[in-house]
């Protein structure tokens, strides 16, 4: 407690001194945000607050960071710590708008900023940026940020943002200019959203490639532009961060300093902010909503939900998993599935399933029921696939016997030899498996046997190409988990399902076409979307991509899913936001009095 | 076993009754012993007859009777997917009884193997206990990952999924919960080893198995018995613990270590699903653990003068 108060007194200090030295500049400043409409409510609410002065914001985010690195590591949660401190061009607001953030404005056709081949934007930086050293952010950093990732030997894991970029130049010191091999109809990729921050050149120069990885002063302190700078690091434990002297609002941020406390489960993060009051914020509450419900009753803090474009689906496995295969299981030289090929079988299998009660056991108001890939945003939701939210046992059944799938002696359906039985594999994670015997209730009611598997989530998601249980390798018949794509723009996130994007021991069991579904029909769809500007049109092909896969039964989509956190009632001005990083308006926030 | 009887040289004077009925006799004289005994038969008697009278499935799911609180129907409550609790505790508990007795009888045989072996044979003390050293050294969690990575699907193929992942995870928990009953059986072999019956056994001309079943070990078996009771209880826990990775029973297995771990998060809205479980848990580690202590009493050598 002695320390934390030092630290407080300190940090007032600094910012009496930068209030000071700013004070002309702030008042220029919030004129022209008094002309605005919605920022001016902001701003007012905390137009007396000074930067430093609401103590230190408590967050707790249930699985641990383990680098600050956002370019090193894909991972949520390393995203949106570093997004404390290191900040990208532009983000997206709560509505999914994309919005100026260290720059003066969004480069459209119209204003020039992308050029009218589509084949370049050019970003204007906001003059007077300062990086929390206190030197000058200049368009270098943006230019060093691409060389960074895009290094040979790099394994930088945000490397795909940066595909089809031919060059990145710094115009001027304040003018950085994107050219692309090809035309690109959604130009705004590379350094927009939490996932691609500028990192500062001086800091990284000698990062770059191989070397990357051992920077761990670097990664674990990266130097940004953002509210907070890193104080100390513990790996997998705790960061603390103060707030940046340097930062552009001389008011803001509200708070001294931040502790980010890592590790627990679901549950005890939300019993320390719902119930106890410990803790300020806790990121992702994936916790049965009764129990939730209880804990709210404490009256110390609130849930917080933004539906992104996040679906818990389960995969149809198109190839066969059968372990006799040796090597070439899961794959597309292994053959196809025995049973899961029938197009019938994959209707039966989604016409069985409830999805309100999955919603109501599992999720409550964090989720929807759904049965399309591309949930959100609105111009891309279709309703071609509503078929399948309505629950029909007995159209299963017909449709499985006019299929000639018979049902034997044990109440389970075999044609050729070939039983309806199946591998059920999801993540450890209580919701899940509830979500699982749910299904398989379901699924016997058909004359489907299944068998439930859970796999830790540490190694389902691990990625490791050594463990057998990875969601990649999919050594299972059908498998469940969440996954959504960043951003407003589906284009990237459909191509995930053509041909040359299926897993297997010939690209590290890379791809990310979890199902392994190939249709050629489905390949031109995509080339299409890839070659067409007009939002309109754009919108039309993505959503005849996603009833595709659907109706043809690549996977059965289950839930729309919200993120779903929780903060303190004392805590104002959160905007819970599912497209960019949570944490992306820190510096708002306050503590009420 | 008749011969048992005239062999029997510790048995000071000839008695009429045979070693059983002595046993039960002293076995009687423990009341807490007694107490444990009628106790672990009522749970097995539960766990094993109950399903024939409280009829309704475990796996049944009823989700418009979610967290509900004890009723006729369902006198242990449901759980948040509509699961009978009492049917779900009963079906949990012949899983977890059978995975604690089987895995605590290997690791018993195992751990009293290398202990006597160790103890008695100076030549191999050395060897055996520098392997228990390396089981005692082994990170047993990425151990169980190999181990049930190379051997889960070729087990599955061979006997099913249940049987073979009860395989499995009896094997699994039986080898590597042996050390600390070798140590300790060890230690009291050594004692005993030096005693002045095992030289006159010895000169006797007896063979060395002989006087390691006859001598050794009745004279270490209160040390193994702490070690059985205490085994069932880790090995309870242990399968839990593994339920719990993802690497045990599948998820649709009630067994009692998984029914505590998923009722944990639930314990402020329906506490019978965290309580019956855990007493369930308590109640036959408790149980074990006296009849141990009262088969040990009874077993004891040293107590029969008494």
């Amino acid at each position: 407690m002695g320390m934390r108060a030092a630290d407080e007194a300190r940090a007032e200090a600094i910012s009496a001194k930068i209030i000071l030295i700013f004070k002309g500049k702030t008042m220029k400043r919030t004129k022209i945000l008094l002309a605005g409409t919605v920022a001016a409510l902001a701003f007012a609410n905390v137009a007396h607050a000074q930067r430093g002065t609401d103590g230190d914001l408590k967050i707790l985010f249930w699985q641990a960071v383990s680098t600050l690195n956002p370019y090193l590591s894909g991972g949520t949660k390393e995203i949106y710590s570093a997004s404390l401190t290191i900040e990208p061009l532009a983000r997206y607001d709560e509505t999914g708008k994309l919005t100026p953030w260290l720059v003066t404005e969004i480069p459209t056709v119209d204003n020039g900023g992308v050029a009218k081949d589509m084949k370049s934007i050019t970003w204007k930086l906001k003059p007077g940026v300062k990086w929390s050293d206190g030197s000058a952010f200049t368009a270098e950093d943006v230019v060093f940020t691409w060389q960074y990732c895009t290094a040979p030997d790099g394994g930088c894991a945000q490397k795909a943002q940066f595909e089809g970029i031919t060059n990145v130049e710094a115009v001027d010191p304040l003018t950085v200019k994107v050219s692309f091999a090809e035309p690109k109809y959604y130009p705004y990729g590379a350094f927009v959203g939490a996932q691609q921050p500028i990192i500062q050149k001086a800091q990284f120069k000698d990062c770059v490639g191989a070397k990357a990885p051992g920077c761990t002063s670097a990664n674990f302190g990266p130097i940004g532009t953002g509210p907070f700078v890193v104080k100390e690091f513990k790996p997998n434990d705790v960061i603390t961060f103060t707030a940046n002297a340097n930062y552009r609002d001389a008011a803001k941020p509200a708070f001294a300093s931040v502790t980010l406390k890592g590790g627990g489960d679901a549950a005890s993060a939300a019993r320390a902010v719902l119930e106890t009051g410990e803790y300020d914020y806790a990121w992702n509450m994936q916790v049965e909503p009764e129990v939730l419900a209880t804990m709210l009753k404490a009256g110390k803090g609130t849930l917080v939900t933004a539906f992104g474009t996040q679906v818990e689906r389960i995969n149809l496995n198109w190839t066969n998993p059968d372990p006799k295969l040796g090597d070439k299981r899961s794959t597309v030289e292994g053959g196809k599935h025995p049973a899961l090929s029938d197009p019938a079988v994959r209707k039966a299998l989604s016409i069985a399933i409830d999805r309100d009660i999955i919603d109501e056991a599992g999720y409550g108001e964090a989720g929807k029921p759904t049965c399309n890939i591309v949930p959100a945003p609105d111009a891309y939701v279709s309703t071609a696939n509503d078929w399948c939210l309505k629950q029909d046992i007995e159209g299963a059944n017909k449709l499985l016997d006019q299929a000639g799938w018979k049902k034997g002696a044990d109440g389970i359906r075999a044609k050729d030899g070939v039983k309806l039985s199946f591998l059920y594999q999801t993540s450890t994670n209580s919701v899940r498996q509830g979500t699982q015997a749910l299904v398989k209730d379901w699924w016997q009611q058909i004359g489907v046997a299944s068998e439930l598997r859970n796999v830790s989530a540490s190694v389902f998601f691990g990625g490791d190409p050594a463990s057998p249980d990875t969601f990649q390798k999919f050594y299972a018949d059908v498998e469940m988990y969440t996954n959504n794509f960043d951003g407003t723009d589906p284009e990237k996130y459909l191509a995930e399902w053509l041909c040359n994007k299926i897993p297997s021991p010939a690209n590290g069991w890379q791809g990310q076409n979890i199902p392994r579904y190939c249709n050629p029909e489905y390949d031109k769809i995509i080339a299409e979307l890839s070659k067409t500007a007009d939002l309109g049109k754009r919108a039309e092909l993505a959503k005849k991509a996603n009833d595709m896969l659907t109706a043809e039964g690549a996977h059965i989509p289950l839930i729309h899913r919200g993120q779903i956190s929780s903060h303190s009632v004392k805590l104002s001005g959160v905007k819970m936001n599912a497209w960019d990083s949570e944490l992306w308006n820190a510096a708002d926030w306050s503590r009420k009095k | 076993m008749t011969d048992a009887v005239i062999d029997q040289p510790v048995t000071a004077k000839p008695e009429i009754e045979t070693p059983s009925i002595l046993f039960w006799r002293k076995f009687r004289k423990h009341k807490g012993g007694v107490a444990g005994l009628v106790v672990f038969a009522l749970i097995v008697l539960i766990v094993y007859v109950g399903p024939f009278i409280h009829t309704i499935d475990p796996n049944k799911i009823d989700i418009r009777a979610k967290n509900q609180g004890p009723s006729w129907k369902h006198p242990f409550g449901t759980d948040n997917l509509g699961h009978d609790m009492l049917a779900q505790v009963m079906a949990g508990g012949q899983i977890s009884l059978a995975v604690g007795l089987t895995a605590m009888l290997l690791a018993l045989l195992l751990g009293t193997l290398v202990g006597v072996l160790s103890g008695y044979f100076r030549k191999l003390d050395g060897p055996l206990m520098r392997l228990t050293d390396l089981f005692l050294a082994l990170p047993l969690l990425p151990l169980l990952l190999v181990i049930i990575m190379l051997f889960r699907d070729t087990l599955r193929a061979a006997f099913g999924p249940e049987t073979g992942i009860f395989i499995l995870i009896v094997f699994v928990i039986g080898v590597t919960s042996w050390m600390h009953t070798a140590r300790i059986v060890r230690g009291d072999v050594l004692a005993v080893k030096s005693q002045e019956f095992i030289v006159a056994a010895k000169s006797s001309g007896m063979r060395e198995h002989r006087i390691v079943l006859r001598h050794i070990l009745p004279n270490v078996l209160s040390s193994i018995m702490v070690s059985a009771t205490l085994g069932i209880a880790a090995a309870i826990i242990t399968e839990s613990a593994l339920s719990f990775l993802g690497l045990g029973f599948p998820s649709d297995f009630p067994t009692w270590g998984r029914l505590l771990f998923d009722g944990a998060n639930f314990l402020q809205l329906t506490p019978s699903r965290v309580f019956w479980p855990g007493l369930a848990i308590s109640l036959t580690v408790l149980s074990v653990n006296y009849i141990g202590d009262a088969v040990r009493d009874a077993l004891d050598p040293r107590t029969q003068a008494r």
